[in-house]
């Protein structure tokens, strides 16, 4: 007789732990709230992007097609001149793929918002995207690009074959214009990620590393690394189960968790939209359709900055990602 | 045909139970266990070297254990595969040194019977 068995091995199915995030937050005495201030609003363009690497939590790739309407675009930029968000951090997918891309950094810099986005670096190597090194500089947008290490192999392991030769090509063009040049100008910080089942070395090491050996090997510089601990979720969640490493990260990451990391925790100070205008308290959470806590407002255009300031805060096994070691968040390591 | 699968001596998870050691004599092993923390610190060696150290070392010493360890400890510390192959030929070719030096024993001792 055939009996049909649960799927526990979809990349949906949350990681395995020895305790809850909510029960070790408890153990510590801490709660997880939102603080005071709402300062970024984090737009998620979409999945649509020119690469397709292997630990990425949003399933990004060439072949997507989930991407912002101009119509919820507009409702973002409503609410970023509506509330005057101090920072709008612009992601996908490579954001910069949507027709919108433009039209939203343009809008929140005319809204008086410090923009960053984070741009893949060979996406201006696609079609109809050779200016973007001039556009970012015309509306001073802090571009933030992920390079997991300063060789080719580690890079294209993660990134795909000739990645990590179009980056260099592409922060070479970008230096060559003012950006990560150093002093006050533009700036172009990298974002490390491990190549693995492991966590990231500490941030002032690692940068130093990457700053010495990109200067020597290529010529390119930079402003700062950031380190970013690999969420179990999604794909890099699909190959810890492959690889049979599942166990022995989540017993990592769940024996480095770090209460000092709580206080600056990203979910903390922002807000993060889906392409479809859903409201979620971090892009990882969106990536589980995690939404933010069904007493809120759900949708963009209903946002309400006095509702999500002290908000609680939904949270998941991969939380332990950002609480382990010096933690981990959108802006690297959060323990200095 | 059943296969058996014979029990290693070595099991890759009984390196999480290194603290059973200390059920017996615990006071040996906590001093133990914060010597070692202590030594892998940063100090006037970064972490990094220290576990490129390690690495090479548990090499030499050939324990599975202390390759699996360290090994994860020089990613964790930034190291890439070129560093750390080069630590492992650094304990290797010590190794080596180390059994062809003593060939000069052995010259010394053939030396002492030959006319």
């Amino acid at each position: 007789m055939s009996q049909t068995l649960p799927v526990i091995n979809s990349p949906d199915t949350p990681p395995r732990v020895s305790a809850s995030f909510e029960q070790k937050l408890a153990g510590h005495g801490v709660e997880l709230r939102a603080a005071a201030v709402v300062e970024t609003l984090q737009v998620n363009l979409g999945k649509l992007c020119n690469q397709a690497c292997k630990h990425c939590h949003v399933d990004a790739s060439p072949r997507r097609t989930e991407i912002m309407t101009r119509e919820t675009a507009r409702e973002v930029i409503e609410t970023v001149r509506r509330f005057r968000f101090p920072i709008v951090d612009i992601t996908g997918g490579a954001p910069e793929l949507n027709p919108s891309f433009r039209y939203l950094v343009a809008e929140s810099r005319r809204a008086g918002a410090h923009v960053m986005v984070r741009h893949n670096l060979t996406v201006m190597f696609e079609p109809e995207q050779e200016d973007l090194p001039e556009f970012f500089r015309e509306h001073g947008v802090e571009v933030v690009s992920s390079l997991p290490y300063f060789l080719a192999e580690q890079t294209d392991a993660q990134r795909g074959g000739g990645v990590f030769q179009k980056s260099i090509e592409a922060m070479q063009r970008l230096n060559a214009i003012g950006y990560g040049v150093g002093g006050d100008g533009l700036k172009l910080n990298l974002v490390y990620n491990p190549v693995g089942a492991f966590l990231p070395p500490p941030q002032g090491s690692i940068e130093a590393d990457f700053k010495r050996e990109l200067r020597q090997r290529y010529g390119v510089t930079f402003d700062r690394l950031y380190t970013i601990t690999n969420m179990p979720i999604k794909r890099f969640l699909d190959y810890l189960r492959r690889s049979g490493n599942e166990e022995r990260y989540m017993r990592k990451l769940v024996e480095a968790f770090n209460p000092a990391a709580i206080e600056g925790l990203m979910c903390r100070s922002l807000v993060s939209v889906d392409w479809t205008g859903r409201l979620y308290d971090c892009d990882f959470n969106q990536m589980l359709d995690l939404g933010v806590a069904p007493e809120l407002p759900q949708s963009i255009a209903d946002f309400d900055p006095e509702k999500f300031a002290r908000r609680r805060i939904i949270t998941d096994a991969h939380c332990f990602g950002c609480t382990a070691g010096a933690g981990s968040s959108c802006g690297g390591a959060v323990v200095k | 045909m059943e296969y058996v699968t014979a029990m290693s001596y070595y099991e890759e998870d009984d390196l999480q139970r290194f603290g059973e050691v200390g059920k017996h004599r615990p006071d040996l092993f906590e001093k133990f266990m914060a010597w070692y923390l202590a030594c892998q610190e940063d100090g006037a060696l970064s972490r990094r070297e220290k576990a490129l150290i390690g690495l090479a070392v548990a090499h030499a010493l050939q324990c599975p254990y202390c390759i699996d360890a360290f090994s994860q400890s020089c990613l964790e510390a930034g190291s890439n595969m070129e560093q750390m192959t080069e630590a492992i030929h650094m304990a290797s070719a010590l190794r080596g040194g180390a059994s062809l030096v003593h060939g000069v024993q052995a010259h010394n001792s053939v030396g002492k019977v030959s006319m």
